[in-house]
């Protein structure tokens, strides 16, 4: 029985599948880029910031990283491309990248 | 000590939840819901039971409820009808697949339309692809007694599957009768407590439940979900023969009636059993050799059981009572019919749609089958395979 995210592939038989495909581990959502699902990529400006971390809570999909309670660069292998950071920076200093528009 | 009673269908469900006390109750309340929420929430509020009743704005969330708390290790429960059960269709097959064993009481009634909440199976019939395990009781006894080995059947670790219990709405789940309850204690021994090995809320084994499904994995879950249906059948008699054990009243996947040196057969579920068995009694005091089939386990359907006591008659006619515009019959006897198509000799079948929308069934009208299936029997020509029957015609 495969039973971690990382053991299941798409060789195994169904009779080592677990029952009702549960994953007897956590926080596997990890493992899997959903960031390509993206049409459009924001960019930090990090000149432009400063640090309000306002962009962090609004973000659903917890793709931007914080560290020693600064921010850092996007999660792009989870970022969806919404824009709401951009809509909630109030210093402009997260815009589309130009490629995108 | 079995105790002697007086209930509907309705309150032998809800005495069966009580005495088995469920972990979670997620209802949604108005019509076409049925009694059984109501008595449940009555013994809430005077504290028989220490169950969390939840009450929902759908029977979409009802079900959603339901499943929360079972992956969470909990046994949950709901009850619902007709237009109810239609809205949690959804919701009944992410029971299946996520292979959590919440019960619901079914009072099997119409779909609209035109508009009618009476009884037929519409509505259980139209969940049969579900993933579900259905039960069907031809009275508030055989609903009582379903129930009471529902939640075994449907968390035993070879099963882990979601189960119907279903009753015949009005006819069952309203009319009173009497019954032999068995007592609080011996059914809490009997159902025991849910043991889940996996479940959300135990800290020491994080769990993701429910996941997606790609190409790449969703055929070996609906094939490993397949399986677990057809282990349930053996489940479903171990089970069944504890049952027997404890409380003396015997149960299979079907009751044959009869059935020992039957020539014709009408196979036939729930409470119209009841009616057709009378049928049956006239016949075989005039001599004729009718016997008769009563559906019990319809999900897990009881394709091999049921060819083998059927192979030696010469006119079986199969009894739907819900119709399913396949335009050449209904779906009890489809698979009635497909369970017999390999054996060497099979008998002659027609199907007859009958009583939907509450539409009555009498003895006159089972004599009346069983009066064709004689000439059917005699070489007469079969007529009409799919037909219906109680209809006013012009």
């Amino acid at each position: 029985m495969f039973r971690k995210a990382s053991e299941i592939n798409e060789k195994i038989a169904w009779q080592d599948m677990t029952t009702g495909c549960e994953i007897y581990e956590p926080g596997t959502s990890r493992l899997t880029n959903t960031g390509e699902w993206r049409s459009r990529t924001p960019e930090w400006i990090e000149e432009k910031c400063k640090q309000c971390l306002l962009c962090v809570p609004f973000c659903p999909d917890s793709s931007i990283p914080v560290c020693d309670d600064k921010r850092e660069d996007f999660d792009y292998d989870h970022c969806k491309g919404c824009g709401i950071c951009i809509k909630v920076c109030p210093f402009k200093a997260i815009e589309f990248k130009e490629a995108d528009t | 000590m079995s105790i002697r009673e007086r209930l509907s269908g309705n309150e032998a469900i809800a005495t069966a939840m009580r005495q088995i006390e469920p972990d979670v109750f997620a209802m949604f309340p108005i019509t076409p819901s049925t009694e059984i929420p109501q008595y449940y929430a009555a013994y809430v509020a005077d504290g028989r039971v220490s169950t969390e009743f939840v009450c929902m704005e759908s029977e979409h969330s009802a079900l959603s409820a339901c499943l929360g708390a079972e992956a969470a290790g909990c046994r949950a429960v709901t009850a619902t009808s007709s237009a109810g059960l239609s809205y949690m269709n959804e919701v009944l097959y992410v029971a299946g697949s996520m292979r959590l064993p919440v019960v619901i009481a079914v009072s099997c009634r119409a779909l609209t339309g035109p508009i009618n909440i009476n009884h037929d199976y519409s509505d259980s019939m139209a969940e049969r692809d579900s993933g579900f395990i259905q039960l069907y009781g031809e009275n508030n006894q055989e609903a009582y007694d379903n129930y009471l080995m529902a939640h075994r059947i449907a968390e035993h670790p070879d099963v882990r599957l979601p189960l119907m219990v279903c009753e015949d709405g009005f006819i069952t789940s309203h009319a009173i009768e009497n019954i032999e309850l068995e007592e609080d204690a011996a059914v809490k021994a009997f159902a025991g407590t849910y043991e889940p090995e996996h479940y959300l809320l135990n800290p020491n084994e994080p769990l993701a439940a429910g996941p997606y499904g790609i190409s790449a994995y969703y055929m070996e879950a609906r094939v490993a979900q397949a399986e677990a249906m057809k282990r349930a059948k053996k489940v479903i008699l171990d089970v069944a023969s504890d049952f027997e054990n404890t409380f003396g009243r015997h149960y299979g996947l079907f009751e044959a009636y009869r059935m020992e040196d039957a020539d014709i057969a009408m196979v036939i579920m729930g409470s119209s059993a009841g009616t057709a068995k009378a049928a049956v009694d006239r016949l075989r005091d005039k001599g004729i050799k009718a016997g008769l089939i009563k559906v019990r386990v319809f999900r897990p359907f009881p394709g091999e059981e049921l060819a083998e006591a059927l192979k030696n008659c010469r006119a079986v006619a199969v009894m739907d009572k819900s119709e399913g515009f396949s335009s050449c019959g209904g779906p009890l006897f489809a698979e009635t019919a497909s369970a017999c198509i390999n054996l060497d000799s099979r008998p002659k079948m027609i199907d007859i749609v009958y009583g939907l929308g509450g539409r009555d069934f009498t003895v006159k009208a089972a004599e009346s089958v069983y009066e064709r299936l004689c000439g059917i029997a005699s070489g007469k020509d079969i007529g009409p395979v799919y037909s219906h029957m109680g209809q006013r015609e012009g």
